[in-house]
């Protein structure tokens, strides 16, 4: 069968798309998925690929998002590289199985184009859906462009694949703010990826072996497993720095790491952000700093493994850490805020934090909205040498999301 | 060109299990009564074998022989030897 | 099964009994690789086994599912009826205790009329069995067939049958728990038979579009030599509350089996 070999170019896409040339660049050779919006495009694009005969893969067409997850694992712990994608509601519909996955320590790995939750009925971004997996033992990363969305989808499968990881690996994309937005991207050569990536490698195999998976097991070998689990994140932080730094060698494109930073040197004011919106908050910094402000950007690239040295050492000079939100856990806190400010405590420094939960349900964040927020903030803190730490910024309103006493 | 997998262990303790005997313990601790076979009647059909849900029936030309490390004395093979050459009997102790 | 599929199969095991029957780890008591999956996806799975097989070249290993009537007639019929659909190429085993035994006797939907069960424990099961093996028919697969752990030289026919045939292959094995129909340990095989020979279960195989009835049921049928219903009635504990009401449905529902039955008959 013929497979079209791609040369190294420049293409204008749309991020769903994105997903689906790494997919096919990484030689994915099953993709079981059911379509939901906004991630549609991507399983569309995938089946015209394997349809003209460009891909060397089958597609399962399952009847649910649950079944999506339970046929990529039965193709990877069977020795075949598998990818699905999902949002919102199909990736909660798989919520049992993304548990499931990660505690076999198969490697996978699946994109999420991130969508709110209903109801009510609501297509647009936010990461509360993405974010609802946080504790699951997956890979998370999130991308900022189309073109992170690309990079990150092909070193999903590397860090996965790695023997000192072996987590299945999701990565998130803003629904039609990026899956749907089309933007420049490029396009390695075909040749390039495969020996970048590599063969497969995973811990077993049902097809290769007489083994037994899951069975019954005691407490405490149960707990050993978990441990494991907690181990492989741990080894999976160096693993991601090593493999962006070999794509940034092979590729020209390194982004730091775990979490990258810009401008938090000096920084009084660090904000913290993550996803397409970084984009705008990168832009706010800039005005800020023209206004004298002394801010800077933590983009965190992972949640999970989360980036507790990156967010210790980009805070540790910094006065006052803002945090942005685009989710929260309801009775609690933004989740970046919860898993930042826990890195810290650790530490012994004293910090002080803000929470901003905004954007949720699909509301449009500017550049100027984030310079608006933060500049009364600021402002609230250098004059009283106090901010309240729990804010919502909602249509153009900063106020306070807990009702106690800070 | 297709990708290939190559099997990499790891040190971790993962949720697999490898075959062997006995994967619940010797079940023939679990017995009340216990299965004997009269090979004298027995006329080797093999039904007591074939029925066996705890598969530790072996018929040879000796006749039929029963692991009891695993025989959980359910009596199934009383009810389906067609000769009536199996009886059970109360374990001791 | 394992004789039958001689080394080449590996089975996919949603929560179900044999989930606990096969041991712990460590250890596992199969000479064939199991895949223990969550409740409602071992179809979906087994539908993504068989295609990385195929995929990696490795197309003589064969994917069993062998679940219960609760992971197959309830919690999984979507993804059972996903992979029937789409003609998966595996072999899906429903084993039939006709309730949630694992988790100590609640009632499926393929628990029979008038059963008690722990979810059913004063009137009883008030809805009929459903039939899984007819939902399969419906779905028009290369290969459906019901047996009975009573029959096990015509269970291990159909195996042989299923393992030469390519795509989705449906086999619902009866198999009664001394435990949760309430009779002794050593009757088990005679309340299968006693099942069989009462008509309530049926032996048969649905291939090309008819159903080829399997003996002893079709002389059962056609000599109409049945036994009566109270026989399998009175010999199981579950059934004590039967009365001729439940009875009288018993015996339609068996007669409404055979006449479908019959009409798609060669």
């Amino acid at each position: 069968m013929g497979t079209l070999e791609l040369k190294k170019e420049k293409k204008v896409m749309t991020g769903n798309h994105a997903v689906a040339y790494a997919v096919k660049l990484s030689k994915a050779q099953i993709i079981s998925a059911y379509p939901i919006t906004p991630q549609t495009s991507i399983v569309e694009k995938l089946s015209e690929f394997i349809e003209k005969g460009e891909m060397n893969a089958r597609i399962i067409k399952v009847e649910s998002e649950h079944s999506a997850l339970a046929a990529v694992y039965g193709a990877a712990i069977a020795g075949a590289r598998a990818f699905t994608a999902t949002s919102s509601h199909g990736l909660l519909y798989m919520h049992e199985w993304v548990h499931w996955f990660s505690r076999a320590r198969i490697p996978a790995v699946m994109a999420v184009v991130t969508r709110t939750i209903g109801p009510p009925w609501n297509i647009w971004p936010d990461h509360s859906d993405f974010m609802d997996q946080r504790d699951s033992g997956w890979i998370m990363s999130y991308a900022m462009d189309n073109q992170e969305v690309f990079d990150l989808v092909i070193q999903a499968f590397k860090v996965s694949e790695d023997p000192s990881v072996y987590l299945p690996a999701m990565v998130g994309l803003e629904g039609f703010i990026l899956g749907g937005t089309s933007m420049p991207v490029e396009i390695p050569e075909e040749n390039s990826v495969l020996d970048f990536l590599g063969e497969r490698r995973q811990p077993y195999s049902v097809a290769d072996e007489i083994i037994s998976v899951g069975n019954l097991t005691s407490p405490e070998e149960t707990e050993q497993i978990q441990m494991g689990i907690q181990n492989a994140m741990g080894r999976a932080r160096e693993v991601i720095k090593k493999v962006d730094e070999e794509f940034g060698r092979a590729f020209g494109r390194s982004y730091g790491g775990l979490a990258s930073c810009y401008k938090c040197g000096d920084a009084k004011y660090v904000v913290v952000t993550m996803g397409a919106w970084s984009g705008d908050a990168l832009e706010a910094i800039d005005v800020l700093r023209d206004n004298g402000i002394d801010a800077g950007l933590l983009r965190i690239r992972y949640v999970r493994p989360f980036p507790i040295e990156e967010v210790r050492e980009a805070l540790s000079n910094a006065r006052l850490g803002i945090v942005f939100d685009r989710s929260l856990s309801f009775g609690g806190f933004g989740q970046l805020y919860s898993d930042i400010a826990s890195s810290i405590i650790g530490s012994g420094t004293k910090k002080n934090l803000v929470n901003v939960i905004s954007g949720l349900g699909g509301v449009n964040i500017s550049s100027d909205d984030f310079v608006q927020a933060i500049k009364s903030i600021i402002e609230s803190y250098e004059s009283e040498g106090y901010v309240h730490p729990f804010l919502w910024y909602h249509q153009g309103e900063v106020m306070k999301y807990q009702h106690i006493k800070a | 060109m297709v990708i290939t997998m190559k099997l990499v262990k790891t040190e971790d303790k993962l949720p697999i299990s490898y075959p062997s005997e006995g994967a619940a313990g010797k079940t023939g601790t679990w017995r009340l009564e216990r299965p004997i076979v009269n090979n004298e009647m027995c006329t080797r059909c093999f039904l007591c074998e074939i029925y066996c849900p705890g598969n530790v029936i072996t018929v040879d030309k000796e006749g039929a022989h029963i692991d009891y490390n695993y025989c959980k004395g359910c009596g199934i093979c009383v009810k389906v030897c067609p000769k009536n050459a199996i009886k059970m009997e109360p374990e001791e102790e | 099964m394992s004789s039958a599929t001689d080394g080449k199969g590996i089975l996919v095991v949603p929560a179900c009994c044999t989930s606990v029957v096969v041991g712990t780890a460590p250890k596992t008591s199969m000479r064939m690789p199991i895949v223990h999956v969550p409740f409602a996806s071992a179809a979906a799975v087994a539908s993504g086994l068989r295609e990385a097989l195929l995929v990696r070249g490795l197309e003589d290993k064969q994917v069993i599912v062998w679940a219960g009537d609760g992971g197959t007639a309830d919690i999984g019929m979507a993804s059972l009826s996903g992979a029937a659909e789409k003609n998966a190429d595996i072999i899906y085993i429903m084993y039939d205790n006709e309730a949630y035994m694992n988790t100590g006797i609640q009632r499926s939907s393929s628990t029979p009329r008038g059963a008690w069960t722990t979810t059913t424990p004063i009137m009883g099961k008030t809805e009929p069995k459903k039939d899984v093996a007819r939902i399969m028919i419906s779905h028009d697969v290369p290969y459906v067939a019901t047996a009975s752990i009573a029959y096990p030289h015509d269970f291990y026919n159909k195996l042989q049958t299923s393992l030469k045939i390519r795509g989705f292959r449906f086999i619902q094995l009866h198999s009664p728990c001394p435990v949760g129909w309430r009779f002794d340990d050593s009757l088990t095989v005679d309340v299968a038979r006693m099942a069989v020979e009462t008509g309530m279960w049926i032996l048969y195989e649905y291939k090309n579009g008819a159903i080829e009835i399997s003996n002893p049921s079709r002389y059962l049928i056609q000599q109409n030599k049945f036994k009566p219903i109270e026989e399998y009635i009175k010999i199981q504990g579950r059934f004590a509350s039967v009365d001729e009401n439940t009875l009288k449905d018993l015996y339609e529902y068996r007669n409404r089996n055979i006449e479908f039955l019959n009409k798609l008959a060669k």
